[in-house]
C-alpha cells in the first residue's frame, strides 16, 4: 500500500492538455443546466448536486484556476433557482471550496477509491451547513434521504473524473506529429 | 489516476514517463510568492457575505430585488433545461392511439354536456343571488378573474413544498393569489418573478388555510405538515362535531382565498382525553401531481380595514374590543 501511494505521488499518470478557464466555465455551466432539469419524486431526492460536484472537482484539481467567487455566485444562482433561503448555497459552496483548496494536494495523491472517502465528508459537511442554516431559520429536518444526494455524488466521483477529463486527453502523440 | 480505470492511457503514458512532473494536469508551475489574501481570509469574507445575505433574507426580506434580478438571468437557462422534458412529452403525445383519443373525446363531450346543464342553472342562481344580496344590501361577491398557468417544475428545496408556474408578474399574477386546479385549492403564490411565480402548496409547513366544515359550518385552520397527502386540522376541541369524510372548503374570511373552494376531506380523527385538542388529519382534495395546468385566481378586493377606535391608547382599545 505504502509503495503504491508513493508511486502515486506524481498524481495523474496521464499527460493531459492544460485546462483553460473557458473549459472550466463550460463544465460549470453544463452542471448548472443539469441541476435545473425539472426532476420530480425519488429522482430529485437521489440527484447529486452537480454544481457542487464540478466545483469540488476543479477546486481539487485546479485550485489556482478557480476560486471562491465562482462558487459563491453559483451558490446564489442555485438559491434563486431552488427558491431556498438566499445565501445558503453560497455559504455552503464557499466552505466546500475552502475544503477543496486546502486539501487539494492530499486528495489528488490518492487513487479513486480513496478520493471518494475524502469527497464524501466534504459533500456531507456542505449539506450539513445547508441543514444548519435552515434549522436556524425554523425549518424541520426533511429526513435522512436528504443526505442521499451527497452519497450518490461521492459514488459518482470516478465518473465525474472520467467525464471531465475526456476533452483534456491528447489527440495524438506529440512526438510523432 | 487509478491504473485499473484507464488501462489504455497508462499504457500510452509509458513513453512519457520521463516527462517532468510539471507536465501533469496542473500545467503551470506554482507561483514563487503567495499573492492576495490567505485562504482563511477569503473563506471569512465570502462566509460573512453569505451570512449577511441569509440574515437579510430570513429576517427582513431585503433581498427580493436581487433575487428577481438573478431570476431574470436564470429564466432562459431554466427554459432551456425544460426543453428535453417538454420534447419528450410532446413526442409521447404525438404517438397516442386513435382509440384513446376517441374515448377521451367521448368523455369530454359527455362532461361538457353535463356541465352545460349545470352552468345554465348556475347562471340563474348567480343572478338570483346578486338580486337577493342587493335586496339585503350586502357586499357583493367580487367577480374573480383567473389565469391558466402551467407547472414548470417542482421546487427543489427539500425543506419546503413549492411549485414554479410559467406565469409571473408580467401576466398580472400577484403575490398572495390563490391557485386551484380542477378539484380544489393547491396553494398560494408566495413570490413573483417577471415570467414565473412560486406557489407554496397547502402542504408546505408554513401554509395555513382558513377553512370551514361544510356539514356544520364551523370554521377552523388547516395546517400543512411538510409532506404530500396529509394536512392537520389543529386547535379543534375534543368534543368538536367532526366526522370522517367531512368536506373542508375555504371560509374566505381571510380575504386571501375566495370562499367555497374545496380544500380537503377529513380522513382520520384521534380523540385523546389527555390532550385539549383532537388530532384531525385530512387528505387534500387537489394535488399538483395530478395535472400540470392550474388556475391562478386574481386577488380578492381587499376587505375593509379592521375597525379601530380613532385616537385611543392601547388599554382603551383593548377595552373597547372586549366590550364589543
Amino acid at each position: 500500500m505504502q509503495s503504491r501511494m508513493i508511486g502515486k505521488l506524481g498524481g495523474s499518470e496521464e499527460i493531459l492538455l492544460p485546462v483553460r478557464p473557458l473549459y472550466i466555465s463550460i463544465t460549470l455551466f453544463v452542471a448548472l443546466m443539469i441541476n435545473l432539469l425539472p426532476l420530480t419524486g425519488w429522482l430529485l431526492a437521489v440527484r447529486p448536486d452537480f454544481v457542487a460536484q464540478v466545483l469540488l472537482y476543479w477546486g481539487i484539481h485546479q485550485p489556482r484556476k478557480i476560486g471562491f467567487l465562482p462558487a459563491w455566485l453559483l451558490g446564489l444562482a442555485m438559491d434563486v433557482a431552488d427558491g431556498s433561503l438566499f445565501g445558503q448555497h453560497a455559504l455552503a459552496y464557499s466552505v466546500m471550496m475552502f475544503a477543496a483548496i486546502a486539501l487539494h494536494r492530499r486528495v489528488s495523491m490518492f487513487d479513486m477509491r480513496h478520493q471518494i472517502l475524502h469527497v464524501l465528508p466534504i459533500l456531507l459537511v456542505m449539506q450539513m451547513i445547508v441543514l444548519g442554516v435552515r434549522h436556524a431559520s425554523g425549518d424541520a429536518f426533511p429526513g435522512w434521504w436528504f443526505f442521499l444526494s451527497s452519497i450518490v455524488g461521492a459514488l459518482l466521483w470516478p465518473a465525474t473524473d472520467l467525464l471531465l477529463k475526456i476533452p483534456l486527453r491528447q489527440r495524438h502523440d506529440p512526438d510523432e506529429a | 489516476m487509478g491504473e485499473a480505470g484507464y488501462p489504455p492511457e497508462s499504457a500510452q503514458g509509458l513513453p512519457h514517463s520521463g516527462a517532468p512532473l510539471s507536465t501533469r494536469m496542473q500545467s503551470s508551475p506554482p507561483p514563487f510568492f503567495r499573492r492576495g489574501p490567505s485562504l482563511f481570509a477569503r473563506l471569512g469574507f465570502f462566509s460573512l457575505l453569505s451570512l449577511m445575505l441569509l440574515y437579510a433574507d430570513a429576517r427582513f426580506h431585503y433581498t427580493e430585488a436581487l433575487r428577481k434580478a438573478i431570476a431574470v438571468v436564470l429564466y432562459p437557462l431554466q427554459q432551456f433545461a425544460d426543453t428535453p422534458g417538454k420534447a419528450f412529452s410532446s413526442i409521447g403525445a404525438y404517438f397516442v392511439s386513435q382509440s384513446f383519443l376517441q374515448r377521451e373525446n367521448d368523455r369530454l363531450t359527455h362532461e361538457n354536456f353535463l356541465q352545460a346543464g349545470q352552468l345554465q342553472s348556475q347562471q340563474a342562481l348567480i343572478a338570483e343571488n346578486q338580486h337577493l344580496r342587493q335586496l339585503m344590501e350586502m357586499r357583493e361577491r367580487a367577480e374573480q378573474t383567473s389565469t391558466v398557468a402551467e407547472i414548470l417544475y417542482v421546487g427543489r428545496d427539500p425543506f419546503s413544498r413549492k411549485v414554479i408556474v410559467d406565469k409571473g408578474s408580467s401576466q398580472d399574477i400577484e403575490e398572495g393569489a390563490a391557485v386551484i386546479d380542477d378539484t380544489g385549492l393547491i396553494g398560494q403564490v408566495t413570490r413573483t418573478f417577471p415570467w414565473t411565480a412560486e406557489v407554496a402548496l397547502i402542504s408546505d409547513r408554513e401554509q395555513v388555510v382558513p377553512v370551514q366544515i361544510v356539514r356544520t359550518g364551523q370554521r377552523a385552520a388547516l395546517f400543512g405538515i411538510g409532506y404530500d397527502g396529509a394536512l392537520d386540522l389543529r386547535f379543534m376541541p375534543i368534543n368538536t362535531d367532526v366526522e370522517n369524510g367531512d368536506m373542508l372548503v375555504t371560509s374566505g374570511i381571510d380575504g386571501v382565498y375566495p370562499p367555497g373552494l374545496p380544500v380537503a376531506v377529513v380522513s382520520n380523527i384521534e380523540r385523546n382525553a389527555a390532550y385539549p385538542f383532537a388530532k384531525i388529519t385530512c387528505t387534500p382534495a387537489a394535488g399538483p401531481n395530478r395535472n400540470r395546468q392550474v388556475l391562478v385566481m386574481s386577488r380578492l378586493t381587499p376587505l375593509p380595514d379592521y375597525p379601530v377606535v380613532p385616537d385611543a391608547k392601547k388599554g382603551k382599545g383593548k377595552k373597547a374590543r372586549k366590550g364589543g
